[in-house]
């Protein structure tokens, strides 16, 4: 049987709701927000910071949930890609990847939505070489990433259109 | 009256049908099935390369608390494999580990520390083994064999010569010879293997999740090693996250999980880690070509004559289809009248090899490619009008292997790159450091024989017609993300005439769709394409009869518009759901079936052994053009711009054939510019996506993508495979291009910045020395 270990009462917000959890001090992120809140969309593709498949946003940033102890997360606001779809409309950027075929086997889409969308968080308008810096540290290994960038711009025009109309 | 069209799906860019649950986050994978009674399985791995088991001790690993079932090779005494003349392979080794990394024991337990733990607790006795690492030690004199009756360890020699070849040497003008080396690739998929088993002591039944590509081959496989009857047994494949080749046959992760789950007698979730997922392999081999080819002072092919060696690995998963793919496919694309071949499968303590995306073709067609390039060179004739001249004849466009070739786009697939990179203006004309590059592939569309041979078409489809006016799609392919559920919905959509929005599909899940061999040598939109037509087709007669009983006209004078059924032009008509209501009078719910089966002349050559493997119902043909630049100080590479046609028959989705050639092509790069397993006496030191470089977005290129029609007469709707032959041909291209922009010719992949570097000064200091 597991030995007794050091726990943390962990106050944080997950895609809006307020929870106070009991976690151990060495349960990742990743495995925080998959195995124990159900939040399957992060994907976990490699043994840890390789392949950005488990980009979620913390405070707004993206980072790999796989390099983040759970317990560490005290007071941060936690976005996964559960969280982007509006009354279940998908958003912007989701509806890129899905109309432009940003996606095929879909195991890298959750990382690699977040990590745009954490991007045009900060930057609105990036360039297609800003584009790809900002997606340089998630691998897809099906789309070449042609589409992956036609995705991102898409949602960028959308987004952009809608800004001006309102 | 408003004009009452069917409405056309075919050949519209088509998002994917189920891209919306991938986007939301929504869509499942193996790993994302956590029941809460779930145990957690770890696999115990072999810490040498070869060796000889004298004892696992699980006794302390089975008496830790929390540990429900720990098993080794005694479990079962059953070996499994793809191909049923060569199943070697045992879930967990028994008496001989093969491989570094090879499962010996598991353990379930309830959660992943107390299964680590036990894991450690387990004691491996055992005595080693010479081990080898390339083919050239595995072969030599004197070896100890991996297997028995497997002579120096070489699995298959295929020899054979087809047309008068040294005649066609006398006949050449200019002969020359090369050695290329291929660094073995694995897939790297983004989806780490994972199976989830549920055993149900019960009923003695077992339900298997699993990240695979031919659920069927597993589910035979599973049946075979836990020796339970097939029908007690349900497989299912989730969403898949990539596969290119690396779950086209059953792994040892789904049997072992199962194996397992019986032995605790409860659910059990095995997800291994990358570095497991590089252990399991089955990439693309390490590929030694040695390839001599005649040309006439015109550029004529008079004779090739080539060898290739391919590092197997442990066990022979597809090997033996492997080699003969490597030499089968040397034919079809270019005419050549004159071909020898000889072929050697190398069993070496290295994990096992696959079929990995462009199987068995991709690098012989390299080597092929660029010595037919260095050739053009040395004759002073344009490299792209070389292949040209080389073309095959029509109407009937013969091989010597005999194989069905009815569509052959290849002259505007060279056509259209020629004009989209401006070929004639700028190739030779690039400047210091840039360099312009061609080449070509060809793919089979799915293998006409299959592994199995049962009798059974190779595809079926069931349209399943409800009250509702709601079709189910039901089908056994497996969607790992290609596209084929869109596809085979847009088949049946396009002959029915109606919106896809009427369709909903349920695939792969042994309870509920019909049986299919899977996603692997595309076979997938041809094959369950047709027969997704057929099923079509089959329920549309249906409508019509019953259209025609309530107009009270014959079904022949019954016209079609999809949601309209009239008889006449003047006739208001039946809308698509009174016709439904009409045709489950007296019948019910109605579900009609379709299939599809390839045809005997495309079976392949019977003049040598094994020529049934590259026998195929249609092959598609891909030229390219690769610009690069390379930085004269650190020789890194730069690929600017990638010119794509590759001829798919016909494009049932532009969309998602734009998203297979792009795919191809970047995977050809890596190949090409970066990727390579490496080995340490057996020890993988590039298990990991930092170790093994697969491109990031950075050095990945604009790809300009060139669609060609060439419409086979049997295709679905004229169509061919789409997802492999443009990463063939993506090789010798970019290869072409950096020796045109260097002026000397890589031959060893990948061609990584240290080589080019090397190559670079040794023919600087040769010129000198000849100086």
């Amino acid at each position: 049987m597991s030995e007794k270990r050091n726990k943390t009462l962990l106050h944080c917000t997950v895609n809006g709701k307020e929870r106070d959890d009991v976690v151990k001090d060495n349960l990742l992120l990743a495995d925080y927000l998959r195995e124990e809140i159900g939040l399957t969309g992060t994907k976990i593709g490699c043994d840890g910071g390789e392949c950005g498949c488990c980009t979620v946003l913390i405070d707004g940033v993206p980072q790999h949930a796989c390099l983040r102890l759970a317990a560490t997360c005290q007071e941060a606001e936690i976005e996964t890609i559960e969280a982007l779809a509006e009354q279940n409309r998908l958003s912007a950027l989701q509806r890129g990847f899905h109309e432009k075929l940003g996606t095929q086997c879909g195991f890298c889409t959750p990382g690699m939505i977040m990590a745009a969308e954490g991007m045009l968080r900060e930057n609105p308008n990036p360039s297609e070489d800003e584009i790809r810096q900002g997606l340089a540290a998630n691998l897809c290994r099906c789309t070449g990433y042609v589409k992956i960038i036609e995705a991102v711009q898409f949602a960028i025009d959308e987004l952009g259109s809608k800004g001006k109309a309102a | 009256m408003n004009e009452i069209k069917p409405t056309k799906t075919i050949g519209v860019p088509t998002p994917l049908v189920d891209g919306p649950e991938k986007v939301a986050g929504k869509a499942q994978y193996s790993a994302d099935f956590m029941p809460s009674d779930c145990l957690i399985g770890r696999i115990f791995r072999s810490p040498v390369a070869h060796a000889e088991i004298i004892d696992v001790d699980i006794s302390a690993a089975q008496a830790l608390p929390g540990v429900k079932a720990v098993i080794t090779g005694d479990e079962t005494d059953e070996a499994y494999g793809i191909l049923p003349i060569a199943r070697f392979e045992y879930p967990l080794a028994r008496e001989k580990v093969r491989y570094k990394g090879e499962p010996v024991a598991c353990v379930a337990a309830i959660d992943v520390e107390t299964a680590q733990k036990a894991i450690d607790l387990i004691k491996f006795k055992y005595k080693e083994l010479p081990s080898y690492t390339t083919a050239q030690e595995a072969m030599a004199e004197g070896v100890v064999n991996i297997h028995d009756n497997r002579e120096r360890n070489i699995e298959r020699e295929v020899d054979y010569d087809l047309g008068e070849v040294d005649e066609g040497f006398e006949a050449a003008d200019l002969i020359m010879e090369e050695t290329f080396n291929c660094t073995e690739i694995a897939q790297a998929q983004m989806e780490p293997h994972a199976a989830i088993a549920e055993y149900d002591p019960t009923r003695d039944f077992m339900t298997v999740h699993a990240s695979t590509q031919v659920p069927y081959y597993g589910h035979l496989m599973l049946a075979k090693i836990l020796k339970m009857e097939e029908s007690q047994i349900r497989m299912i494949k989730p969403f898949v996250g990539g596969g290119f080749g690396c779950r086209t046959e059953c792994l040892n992760v789904e049997l072992i999980c199962a194996l397992v789950a019986r032995a605790a007698g409860g659910t059990v979730r095995i997800v291994v880690s990358r570095e497991e997922s590089f252990i399991t392999h089955r990439g693309r081999p390490e590929t030694d070509v040695e390839i001599k080819i005649g040309l006439t002072k015109d550029g004529m092919i008079t004779a090739v004559d080539f060898k290739a060696i391919q590092r197997g690995g442990a066990y022979s998963g597809y090997g033996i289809v492997t080699i003969l793919y490597a030499g089968g496919m040397m034919f079809g694309l270019y005419d050549l009248p004159a071909v020898r071949y000889k072929g050697f499968r190398v069993l070496t303590n290295t994990p096992p090899c696959g079929a990995m995306r462009g199987h068995g073709v991709t690098n012989v067609r390299y080597a092929f490619e660029s010595l037919l390039d260095k050739m053009a060179d040395e004759l002073g004739i344009d490299t792209l009008e070389i292949r040209r001249k080389n073309l095959l004849q029509g109407p009937k466009y013969e091989t010597l292997n005999e194989m069905f070739i009815n569509s052959y786009g290849l002259p505007e697939c060279l056509d259209w790159v020629e004009k989209a990179s401006d070929w004639k203006k700028r190739k030779g004309k690039m400047g210091p450091y840039k360099g312009l590059g061609i080449a070509c592939g060809h793919y089979p569309s799915g293998a006409s024989k299959p592994v199995n041979w049962s009798g059974e078409p190779h595809a079926t489809v069931h349209l399943k017609l409800d009250w509702d006016g709601s079709i189910t799609l039901l089908t056994g392919a497996p969607e790992i993300g290609q596209g084929s559920t869109t596809m085979a919905t847009q088949c049946a959509a396009e002959v029915l005439g109606v919106d896809m929005s009427r369709f909903q599909s349920l695939t792969s899940d042994s309870k509920f769709t019909p049986k299919d061999n899977g996603s692997y040598s595309s076979r997938v939109t041809y094959m369950v394409g047709n027969a997704s037509i057929d099923a079509a087709t089959n329920l549309k007669n249906i409508l019509i009869e019953a259209a025609a009983k309530k107009l009270e006209v014959k079904p022949e004078d019954v016209e079609c518009l999809g949601e309209v059924y009239r008889a006449g032009t003047q006739d208001e008509g039946l809308t698509f759901n009174e016709v439904v209501k009409e045709a489950l009078v007296g019948t019910g719910t109605i579900t009609a079936k379709g299939n599809f089966d390839t045809l005997p002349e495309s079976w392949g050559t019977k003049k040598y052994r094994g020529g049934a493997i590259s026998g195929s119902m249609a092959y598609a043909y891909a030229a390219q053009v690769v610009e690069v630049s390379i930085d004269p100080e650190t020789f890194e590479i730069t690929v600017e711009k990638v010119w794509a046609a590759q001829d798919v028959g016909k494009a049932l989705n532009p969309l998602a054939v734009e998203g297979q050639i792009e795919g191809s092509v970047w995977m050809g790069m890596g190949q090409a510019i970066s990727e390579g397993t490496e080995y340490v006496n057996g020890l993988g030191i590039t298990n990991s996506m930092l170790d093994y470089k697969v491109p990031t977005i950075i050095e990945s290129p604009p790809i300009e993508v060139g669609i060609i029609e060439s419409v086979d007469p049997h295709g679905p709707f004229g169509a061919k495979e789409a997802g492999e032959t443009s990463l063939v041909s993506f090789i010798p291209a970019f290869v072409s291009a950096v020796t045109d922009a260097l002026g000397v010719r890589p031959l060893d992949l990948p061609v990584t910045p240290d080589r080019l570097m090397e190559l670079v000064e040794n023919s600087t200091s040769n010129k000198e020395a000849a100086e």
